[in-house]
């Protein structure tokens, strides 16, 4: 089990969240001018990448609120955890 | 290869089985192959099988990073059944199902293939309108499933506990009598003997670096022991499928998640089927060796760390307890996880990519075991022909364009 620290409350047991999957996806806005190859690439497409991800969790059992986590994918450490709103550090920094 | 018989065995006998040849060869790997097979497991070997056997492809080589059958093939529980809700997930499952029953003779090798019975449980009134509709879909396709009462249940399964008092009690179950077991790494092992014996290359130890694409077409795979020119290439690297795919520039509709599984300490047989709970998740069959297989569920995050949290495995094995009250003393000697790759709808992902001569088979995620001859079977016929078969031709990576999705994920609300 990991132990996640939410930037609002605090380290919590890993049960108290919420996975939200990849961050960063952003939700087209010309939705009505792409194609259905870009608009499958949006809703299915995911990096999934073997070593460092950013993702989104929810304290859904404590503030409810949601959060960036980047994290390693094979050794599950965290590298950090940023309020949603700030500056996260991008790949290969 | 020898073939194995009863003569065979007599023979060897004599001299202490000490004169049996090896399966397989360790061969260097040859500049070039008309057929290179990423990923050694059970699909993968049952590809270059089929390829050799069906279509007379024998210039043909399975590259595997670490040891045959050390992945997602010997990390399953083992579980053979078909009864998908969907025509074209009934067609393909099926399909194997027909395959595996036939497969020990056809290897000339002991899969261990039980039809001892897949027993699904339903809890609640969703649980049995589903149960219902997918014996009904089954039926229309040709596949067996029968809805049994808790009481029938209990009779096909004595250990199982069919108290009104428990907190998700049984109401009923789905039971396909041809589903089953048979064991895991027998079938990597069965197959590897059988397309080394038609001349196809098996190349253990020897990692998947990078694709090399020219002109939107591959032609070659980078390996730990060099480059090897490949006429098609086929990818069944199970959980590690976004990372090869992304060597070739392809970016997959995939998430890879742990996912667990664990084993009792040996003992007698008590257990006569394979009973799954979706609903409370359980998986539990008995191995005959004598331990009890149980599968438990997916970690909730991407992750490729070949374990899981132990909040799992307690989840699995308290709907376990429940269920089977009387394994409550019983220890656990193993648990381990693979990486699964997950798809939307959760179903495979079988055939052509953007990239010319560069196939793949992935996306079986916590359900791929199930269908390993089927899967080798049309992924053969894909790489032979360079078009799908007609079981593979709905599975294939534009469905996520045109909205064609086989949603077994919305069809049983869970992993499979």
């Amino acid at each position: 089990m990991l132990l996640i620290s939410c930037p609002y409350c605090g380290p919590r047991a890993e049960t108290e969240f919420r996975n939200g999957g990849e961050a960063g996806i952003v939700r087209p806005t010309r939705s009505a001018e792409m194609s259905d190859g870009e608009w499958a690439n949006y809703v299915f497409t995911r990096t999934n990448p073997k070593g460092r991800f950013h993702e989104r969790w929810c304290h859904v059992q404590g503030c409810g609120r949601w959060f960036t986590a980047v994290r390693d994918t094979v050794s599950d450490d965290f590298e950090g955890f940023h309020k949603v709103g700030e500056p996260v550090p991008e790949n290969g920094r | 290869m020898t073939r194995f018989s009863i003569f065979s065995l007599a023979k060897n006998a004599m001299t202490g089985h000490s004169k049996w040849p090896e399966y397989w060869r360790s061969p260097e790997p040859k500049p070039a192959y008309d057929v290179v097979i990423i990923g050694g497991g059970g699909h993968g070997l049952a590809t270059a099988y089929y390829l050799a056997k069906v279509h007379k492809i024998t210039n043909v080589a399975v590259i595997e990073r670490g040891w045959l059958g050390g992945g997602n093939t010997g990390r399953n529980t083992t579980i053979c059944r078909s009864n998908y809700l969907y025509d074209e997930s009934a067609a393909l499952y099926d399909h194997a199902m027909k395959l595996w029953e036939g497969l020990s003779t056809e290897l000339n090798y002991n899969v261990m293939f039980s039809q001892r019975g897949v027993m699904m449980l339903a809890h609640n009134i969703h649980d049995m309108q589903v149960t219902r509709r997918t014996i009904h879909a089954n039926r229309l396709n040709g596949v067996d499933n029968e809805l049994l009462t808790p009481e029938q249940a209990k009779e096909f399964c004595p250990p199982l506990n069919i108290s009104k008092d428990i907190r998700y009690p049984v109401m009923g179950a789905a039971l396909q009598r041809r589903g089953g077991t048979a064991r895991h790494d027998a079938v990597a092992w069965g197959y590897a003997r059988g397309a080394d014996s038609m001349g196809v290359d098996i190349i253990q130890n020897c990692e998947v670096t990078g694709i090399r694409v020219e002109q939107g077409r591959a032609v070659g795979v980078e390996t730990s022991r060099g480059f090897i020119k490949a006429g098609r290439i086929g990818c069944v690297a199970a959980g590690h499928s976004s990372v090869v795919a992304s060597m070739a520039g392809i970016q997959l509709p995939l998430e890879s998640f742990p996912l667990q599984a664990l084993v009792s300490e040996p003992v007698k047989p008590a257990f006569p089927c394979v009973v799954m709970s979706n609903t409370i998740h359980a998986y539990i069959s008995q191995s005959d060796k004598g331990e009890l297989v149980i599968g438990a569920g997916t970690d909730q995050f991407i992750s490729y760390s070949q374990r899981g949290g132990m909040q799992i495995i307690e989840h699995t094995l308290e709907a376990i307890l429940e269920l089977f009250p009387m394994f409550s003393r019983m220890r656990m000697l193993r648990s381990w996880g693979g990486i699964v790759d997950v798809t939307p709808d959760r179903s495979p992902i079988i055939g052509k990519t953007p990239v010319e001569n560069f196939f793949i088979n992935c996306g079986w995620g916590t359900g791929g075991f199930k269908a390993t001859p089927g899967s080798g079977h049309v992924f053969a016929h894909t790489l032979a022909t360079g078009e799908p078969h007609p079981i593979n031709a709905p599975f294939g990576l534009e469905r996520f364009v045109n909205g064609r999705l086989i949603d077994e994920a919305a069809a049983a609300a869970v992993a499979h």
